[in-house]
């Protein structure tokens, strides 16, 4: 371990006293933020805190091949300071947000407009980038879309059928969760955390409730921790195999897109034989969990596991087997490896386009810590890579549920936690099913949250989505969008 | 060879649409409780132990009042069942929660200790949806749970095309609007316009805590605490999410395509 940094080291689910974290000028901190990440760090996330009329950056660095996360904050300050995007433009989007939520200006940056701000109306009522010239057409899209889905807008500026640039409005799913949380916890803020993104209810359960733990000095007993794992491996594995169903459904391959519905229903069913709940709703409970997996219900867990993950390996071969479907996921949506790693990609997303980046390996916390798991890569970055990645990483988790499904863990489910400390920094990471799930809170002198900040995986990739679509036709926009699944209410927040 | 296994492999499954609602339903997973029951008249004098656990503000005792839990705003989390010290809430494992009225979702006076299944709609729309049902979906706001749930039904399990129920790209070509989440207020404007572009007649469905009252995240500036606020609800589907069952056994209790006796009269 051989890294030195000027930012303050901090392992995943610790804390740091606030008065630790190293203040420097705001041109200071762009300036050293900007150096680190252009050594292989990787922006986790970049944030205001206010500070009376004045607000600190804040900024969350993850040096993955060392294996350590790190932080550092400005002083206080108001007006603008240099833009970090100008040089890295995986902070384009954390820019625009600080700028939306703070007032503080990013001088220099290319694309400043809000990010999930409505002014009364639409939020996709701004100004977007337009391509002029005779043969140029823009295409609008949503909010309201055609399938069973989120809403968001699409705008396209297309030549003929060639997509030449993709820009996406968010916004219209923003129910106000990190503003709620300022001063709390409060009693509805664990059923938010749940809801943050409905599909991905574990890992920010997980990431929240650990966010409490830490803050408490202390972790969840070692038998929360390995059902917590498991209930996220199952997570993976229902979307997961959603989306492959989903991709084959887009490209008229019926076989699979039927077997993989219907399997995907069985893992969400093991994830309710848990806890009741289909997603998870009300099992991970800060200070551990609210259910138990009883030798008894592991043994019909893992009898039906087993079935489901036969069922799903055969229906993503057929896939494979078809040279058709090959045909149309390979070379499409392309994002190259210098890309994600430009823009920042995380999850399967990033590990498609070749990228080792896992929370699981890279910064494990709880049960991770005991039982390692792999990051699963394919470098094609495109349609192929990210159904393929999704494959691999469904028979991961699936060994991995096999193997600790009757790990030895004689402790208590849940234990009462003490108040979280006050004036600390707290920082949790999951590798949720979309890739990173990060969560920063941040206490007042009563121990309540000042700021708590959370970044869903899908505030990193939506701009992968927007890339992966140039040059490409527009007709396979669609099966680009699949292929990514992304969060909009996990954006929106 | 995925032509010759996949045939093989459906002549071997053969079809897996479940029986209900013909045959019995599928079994609610053990853990999952079903809907609740409040028998206000067991709470003991004074007693709010309930209220305060309770996440979403569901349940309620002004002094001098009874207690009133409404399953509008429930997240169903049993945190009032495990609190409770008169078991005056409990859990029933019923699955079937849709109704047709706000105020059928209120529990706790004597005589409404349970909610009041929906009563199917009148028999001039009956016969015009009846058997042929066609929905556009505006999540505004949704969390993708009750999104993922309904989507489900259009699986091979459930195959809800079997009902003549099925989700359409366009309003112009819908029936009707099945709306999930609180309706932010980025999505109010396109919520109101999806409706306007329903022709009439038409029905609105809200599924889920959020579509209903606004949810986990009820009172909350940036939203609308439910669609009822912006347009006329004809069905309330309970759960966060309801299970596909729930949402289902609502369809059909709205189209009374259900064999009970007391699904067949008109509200």
């Amino acid at each position: 371990m051989s890294l030195t940094t000027p930012f303050k080291r901090i392992a995943n689910a610790a804390t740091l006293p606030w008065a630790d974290v190293p203040a420097w000028p705001a041109e200071e901190l762009v300036r050293a933020t900007a150096s680190e990440l252009s050594r292989g760090a990787r922006l986790s996330s970049w944030f205001g805190v206010p500070e009376g009329d004045a607000v600190c950056l804040v900024a969350v660095l993850a040096f993955d091949s060392e294996k350590t996360l790190a932080v550092a904050r400005s002083a206080a300050f108001t007006g603008s300071y240099p833009s970090l995007t100008v040089k890295h433009p995986q902070a384009h989007m954390f820019e625009r947000e600080v700028w939306e939520q703070h007032g503080l200006v990013p001088e220099g940056h290319p694309w400043l407009k809000p990010v999930r701000r409505t002014n009364g109306d639409a939020p996709a009522n701004g100004t977007f980038f337009r391509v002029e010239g005779p043969e140029v057409h823009e295409v609008a899209v949503g909010p309201v879309h055609a399938g069973v889905i989120e809403p968001g807008h699409f705008r396209f500026q297309c030549v003929g059928e060639e997509v030449m640039h993709l820009e996406i409005a968010l916004g219209y799913q923003h129910r106000g969760i990190e503003a709620a949380l300022t001063g709390g916890p409060h009693r509805a803020t664990l059923i938010q955390m749940e809801t943050i993104a409905g599909d991905t209810t574990i890992a920010h359960a997980t990431a929240y409730a650990t966010i409490l733990e830490s803050l408490a000095g202390t972790e969840a007993p070692p038998r929360a921790q390995w059902l917590r794992a498991i209930a996220l491996e199952l997570e993976r594995l229902a979307n997961h195999t959603g989306d492959l169903g989903a991709l084959a459904n887009d490209v008229a391959f019926i076989p699979t897109s039927a077997a993989c519905g219907k399997i995907r229903g069985d893992f969400l069913n093991l994830t309710a034989l848990l806890c009741g709940n289909r997603f998870g709703r009300g099992f991970v409970r800060p200070g551990g969990c609210r259910f138990d997996l009883e030798p008894e219900r592991a043994q019909r867990f893992l009898d039906r596991l087993k079935t489901a993950l036969v069922d799903v390996a055969q229906a993503a071969n057929w896939l494979w087997d078809s040279a058709s479907v090959c045909a149309r996921f390979e070379n499409l949506g392309v994002v190259s490896m210098a890309q994600a790693d430009e823009v920042g990609l995380v999850g399967p997303s990033a590990r498609a386009s070749g990228l080792t980046r896992d929370v699981r390996a890279d910064h494990p916390a709880g049960w991770h810590r005991q039982a390692p798991t792999k990051a699963a890569i394919w470098p094609g970055g495109d349609v192929f890579a990210r159904g393929h990645v999704r494959a691999l990483e469904i028979e991961r988790s699936g060994e991995f549920l096999c193997q600790q499904i009757f790990a030895k863990t004689e402790s208590e489910l849940r234990v009462e936690i003490a108040a979280p400390a006050p004036d600390t920094l707290a920082i949790a990471m999951v590798e949720g099913w979309r890739g990173e799930v990060c969560h920063v809170a941040i206490t007042d002198a009563a121990g309540r949250f000042r700021r708590y900040k959370i970044t869903d995986p899908s505030f990193h990739n939506w701009t992968g989505l927007a890339l992966s679509l140039r040059g490409t036709a527009i007709s396979d926009f669609p099966i680009c969008n699949k292929s990514f699944n992304l969060s909009y209410c996990g954006f929106d927040l | 060879m995925f032509v010759h296994n996949t045939l093989i492999h459906r002549l071997k499954r053969g079809c897996e649409t479940m029986a209900y609602p013909k045959g019995p339903p599928p079994p609610l997973p053990d853990r999952h409780g079903g809907s609740l029951k409040a028998d206000a008249t067991k709470c003991a004098d004074g007693c709010t132990a309930c209220v305060p656990v309770c996440p979403t503000q569901a349940i309620t005792r002004e002094p001098g009042k009874a207690m009133a839990l409404d399953l509008g705003r429930c997240v169903f989390c049993a945190a009032c069942v495990d609190v409770c010290p008169q078991d005056a809430i409990i859990q029933t494992g019923d699955y079937r929660m849709a109704v047709r009225h706000r105020e059928d979702l209120v529990l706790g006076d004597p005589g409404k200790e349970e909610l009041r299944l929906a009563k199917s709609l009148d028999e001039k729309l009956r016969k015009l949806f009846g058997r042929s049902l066609r929905l556009r979906q505006v999540s505004a706001g949704g969390c993708n749970a009750c999104e993922a749930d309904t989507n489900v039904l259009g699986t091979i399990g459930w195959d809800l095309g079997r009902f003549g129920i099925q989700f359409v790209a366009s309003p112009r070509h819908a029936d009707g609007l099945f709306i999930t989440g609180p309706v932010s207020k980025g999505m109010e404007l396109a919520l109101k316009k999806t409706y306007d572009a329903v022709p009439d007649p038409k029905i609105v469905i809200a599924t889920g805590a959020c579509a209903i009252a606004g949810g986990p995240f009820v009172g909350h500036p940036q939203i609308n605490n439910g669609a009822d606020s912006i347009v006329p609800v004809d069905l309330y589907i309970p759960g966060c999410p309801p299970h596909p069952l729930t949402i289902l056994d609502g369809l059909l209790r709205l189209l009374d395509r259900l064999e009970e006796k007391n699904s067949s009269q008109a509200a």
